[in-house]
């Protein structure tokens, strides 16, 4: 397991360190450099740049600098608006997106595998077709048309729920069901695929040779193996999650950190821009690394490696 | 032990004619011959995609998609983006079959348009995505040892890149245009495809059938078309046929947050985005279009590529 | 001898979309107490449908059992509920599956899934349960069994995972211990050690076997008696010795014929052909087609079982006066 972990923290020390050296890059490549005074729009902001970015010294030791600026968490200032950096935004910004993603996080995972089950159990019965039809649907509507769908029908047509913003739980529906239906589709699915493949091995007509209810064949036998491949695409769906956030915190009006980050590329904000990308580069790479952990800690067969198992 | 009741069930042999027992004629080649009708792989799998009417439907409406992606500007009267300010939010009409924007612009002729660039994205992006697969997961699977080791842990790193935020990066300092976007689009996103051929490559090479093959001298083309082909070739069809819709996906994203393809370029995501706004005044059209298209391109080709997995799976096969 | 279990004109059907699979047509077997009966036959002749059978463990749908009883120790499992069949599984019938690496649960420990099944259906305390399983777990040979419960499969070669699945099976002490293809999967060397094993076992528990299996090999190690199936219906049934040496069925003697042996010298001589579509049956005898001795009326009529001696029935035109008319007048001819 040890082996297994700094083996995964290599890894990502690895990729951090590719996409900080590609912002780097691609920022001093940038034409017209987003330093130059006439894109800055004081002098203020001038200033806050040089301090931050040390533009007066040659790259090498810029990109050190920049290095050890992000690794003590300072993601540089905005052009755009003096007096503002990176971190302001992120420390206003991030709880609400956080809060959003984590809601639609629960949502998307709890249903999605209680449907995969349920359609597995009911294999090429009704409620089989009728769940997986919805998780077509649900995979192949995109999250910013769902949205405005949601608003049109159920916020302006029917006033259940408000438009927008991010204030009471009755504000947080919409959004989160939009976000949430794609991933939901998506667990759902890959459980149900997993589920009936590991429904079919010995050990499960072992288990149900040895007269177990059907309760603990599927909960206690079929469902941790079935699992395994869900925890997999978890990374993937975090950054799936992390990104819809930009459009819907947009559609919605809610004043997150995927909204700042729209208006930083609509503005050609380049410091946060670049600042943010990092931050949330960081914040998904740790995620598929504690993912990774989290499968080690669920097949055995890498847990007890390291104790030189037979 | 058989009881007596049981033996009732059968004929008493008395009733049985004499001239029945002689010996019958032996027909040894019709032993030998195998019930079911050999089928080549290719038309065994057609023969199962045709029967998924889920999959046939995504077929059929990609292939109308792709004829009116074609011709569905031509036939149309308007150019796509004459405006015309007077004539804006027009309806549904004989003379706009899908109604105007909010330049007045036939929603109709941009849908088709906008269809040949989501297709074209797509497909483009589907196909280096593909080739840069294969080459890289062709020879990190066949050669094996180091090679193998190096190229999979860069695999391992790329995998890691959160992709829409590389190509967000990239668009921001390249500028959003189609080449710059179909390259952004690849520049991490072949790593699934590389990882798939891998795969497949290191599974069949020590398959015992192609060993065998190769033990009785039988050709290498002939082992790479009758026997690796059809083992590689489902997996990448049925991955390609899932990076296209991500690909058409990721363009509408991109037109979302700002990054999408510019003016003179009509993509879906482009007009979706336009228009959300005017949903709201109750001109759903601008919106229902673009929108139905890009849904139900995506469901077209998640319902083709399940029905693909499913054909193409030889352990399927009945 | 007490009768353990009796299996009367058992039918199974599977419907699949490319029509209705007739799997079993008219099974009937018996066993008595402490008896090891092994089923051979080809893949796909119906002798894994009907240990499933027995066991209700067929997925229905598309599996059905459409006629027939299944009498295990005087009740009609046939007709049991799911829940009734529930407390019959694992207590008094228990079932080891062909490949001991995929029959154990991956990610459970193998102590949870020894006790498990003891745990369902006895009320006994956590560490009388422990004490069950190292006292099972020595039975099948497995050295530091306190240890070793700790463990998961894939810390077992797969020899001891067959052990493992034995003492699972045996847990609960069974009347009936049903083994489909239990050394198929395994190295030859491993396959006599499982052998014996099950040999020990019966002795010491009494257990009845029924033995599913495609090896002669095997069954001449361990069964009493045998039966042979194609095509869905048993053929040829008999002790050991009978089987081995009066077969009277032209397929058992053609499996018997395939079979390397070390006492004699010649070829080998594998049956030619296929056995028949089981969607479509023929209403003869199943393996007219591919029979050396085939007759007429082989392919019209299906022939009634005949008796040869108290345990040896066979089902075969050829054991009919004419037939055997008719098999000394190619022999004077040659």
């Amino acid at each position: 397991m040890l082996k297994y972990i700094l083996k995964r923290l290599l890894i990502m020390i690895i990729t951090l360190w590719v996409i900080i050296t590609l912002t780097f890059v691609l920022m001093v490549n940038i034409p017209g450099s987003p330093f130059n005074t006439d894109q800055a729009s004081n002098e203020t902001v001038q200033a806050n740049l040089e301090a931050h970015y040390n533009l007066d010294q040659p790259y090498y030791i810029q990109y050190l600098l920049y290095i050890k600026s992000i690794a003590t968490f300072e993601f540089g200032p905005s052009i755009k608006q003096p007096n503002q950096t990176v971190n302001d935004l992120l420390s206003r910004g991030f709880p609400i997106s956080f809060e959003l993603g984590i809601i639609t996080i629960a949502l998307a995972v709890v249903s999605g595998v209680l449907v995969g089950i349920i359609a597995a159990l009911r294999h090429n019965g009704f409620l089989d077709y009728l769940t997986m039809g919805i998780a077509v649907l649900g995979i192949s509507i995109p999250n910013f048309i769902l949205a405005t769908i949601l608003i049109q029908q159920l916020a302006v047509n029917l006033e259940i729920f408000p438009t927008a913003t991010w204030r009471s739980p009755a504000h947080m529906v919409l959004p989160v069901l939009a976000l949430a239906t794609g991933p939901m589709a998506i667990i759902a699915r890959l459980t149900r695929s997993t589920m009936l493949e590991v429904l079919t091995q010995d050990y499960i007509k072992m288990a149900k040779a040895k007269g177990l209810s059907p309760w603990k064949v599927v909960f206690k036998h079929a469902l941790r193996n079935a699992l395994m491949p869900v925890v997999t695409i978890m990374g993937t769906l975090f950054a799936g999650i992390l990104t819809g956030t930009f459009v819907i915190e947009q559609i919605f009006a809610i004043p997150g950190m995927g909204r700042y980050f729209v208006e930083s590329i609509n503005q050609r904000d380049y410091p946060v821009i670049m600042g943010t990308t990092v931050f949330y580069s960081a914040f998904l790479i740790i995620m598929l690394f504690i993912v990774d952990i989290v499968y080690g800690i669920l097949d055995p067969r890498i847990k007890v490696h390291q104790k030189g198992g037979k | 032990m058989k009881s007596e009741k049981e033996l009732k069930n059968f004929k008493t042999p008395s009733t049985i004619p004499d001239e029945w027992f002689s010996w019958k004629e032996r027909d040894t080649e019709k032993m030998e011959e195998v019930s079911r009708p050999s089928l080549s792989y290719w038309q065994d799998a057609w023969r199962r995609l045709v029967k998924n009417k889920m999959a046939m439907l995504g077929l059929i409406f990609l292939v109308l998609l792709t004829i009116m992606a074609i011709i569905g500007p031509m036939i149309s009267p308007y150019e796509v983006n004459r405006q015309n300010l007077p004539n804006q939010y027009q309806p549904p009409s004989m003379a706009h079959w899908f109604g105007t924007d909010s330049a007045g612009r036939d929603v109709f002729t941009r849908t088709w348009y906008g269809a040949r660039i989501s297709l074209f994205v797509g497909l483009v992006a589907a196909l280096i995505d593909v080739t840069i697969g294969i080459i890289w997961g062709g020879i990190s699977g066949y050669k094996g040892g180091r090679t193998d080791n190096v190229m999979m842990r860069i695999i391992e790193v790329l995998y890691g890149l959160p992709y829409l935020l590389v190509v967000i990066l990239l668009l921001v300092v390249l500028g959003p245009s189609l080449g710059t976007i179909i390259l952004a689009l690849t520049i991490t996103g072949w790593v699934g495809m590389a990882r798939i051929v891998r795969g497949q490559v290191l599974q069949i090479k020590n398959y015992e059938f192609v060993l065998a093959s190769k033990s009785f001298g039988t050709k290498t083309s002939r082992i790479i078309r009758k026997n690796l082909l059809p083992n590689t070739m489902g997996p990448i069809i049925v991955q390609m046929t899932l990076t296209i819709p991500s690909a058409i996906f990721a363009e509408a994203f991109l037109s979302f947050i700002g990054l999408g393809i510019q003016a003179p370029f009509a993509s879906w995501g482009v007009m979706a985005n336009d228009s959300l706004g005017a949903i709201l005044s109750g001109n759903w059209w601008t919106l229902f279009f673009p929108a139905f298209f890009i849904s139900f391109t995506m469901f077209a080709f998640n319902v083709l590529g399940d029905g693909l997995q499913d054909a193409l799976d030889p352990k399927l096969r009945k | 001898m007490e009768r353990i279990l009796e299996v009367n004109d058992l039918h199974v059907t599977f419907t699949t979309y490319g029509g209705t699979v007739q799997a079993v047509r008219g099974v009937n077997f018996h066993l008595d107490k402490g008896e090891t009966l092994a089923i051979v036959g080809e893949s796909g002749c119906g002798k894994s449908v009907t240990s499933n059978a027995i066991m209700r463990l067929i997925p229905s749908p598309p599996g059905k059992i459409t006629q027939g009883s299944i009498i295990f120790k005087g009740q009609n499992l046939a007709a049991y509920s799911e829940k009734k069949m529930r407390s019959i599984r694992g207590v008094d019938i228990s079932m080891i599956f062909q490949d001991p690496m995929t029959a154990l649960n991956p990610t459970l420990t193998i102590g949870t899934q020894l006790v498990e099944g003891l745990k369902e259906h006895r009320k006994i305390t956590a560490a009388q349960a422990k004490e069950k399983a190292i006292e099972m777990m020595e039975l099948v040979g497995i050295p530091n069994p306190e240890e070793r419960l700790k463990q998961y499969p894939h810390q077992f070669s797969g020899g001891m995972r067959q052990r493992i699945v034995i003492a699972i099976a045996l847990i609960c002490d069974p009347d009936l211990l049903i083994a489909d293809e239990p050394t198929t999967a395994l190295d030859v060397t491993i396959q006599a050690q499982i052998l014996e094993l099950f040999a020990t076992i019966q002795k010491r528990t009494g257990v009845s076997i029924i033995l599913i299996t495609h090896d002669l090999g095997v069954v001449a190690k361990i069964a009493d008696r045998i039966v042979v199936m194609y095509a869905g219906k048993i053929i040829e049934s008999g002790s050991k010795r009978e089987i081995f040496y009066e077969s009277k069925h032209p397929y058992t003697q053609g499996l018997l014929d395939s079979v390397p042996r070390l006492d004699e010298k010649g070829e080998l001589k594998p049956i030619v052909g296929t056995p028949p579509d089981l969607f479509s049956p023929p209403k003869g005898c199943p393996f007219t087609a591919r029979c050396p001795f085939a007759m007429e009326v082989c392919d019209k009529v299906y022939p009634a079982p005949e008796k040869i001696s108290d345990t040896h029935y066979v089902d075969c035109w050829l054991q009919d006066e004419r037939a055997k008319r008719l098999l000394a007048a190619k022999t004077l001819q040659t």
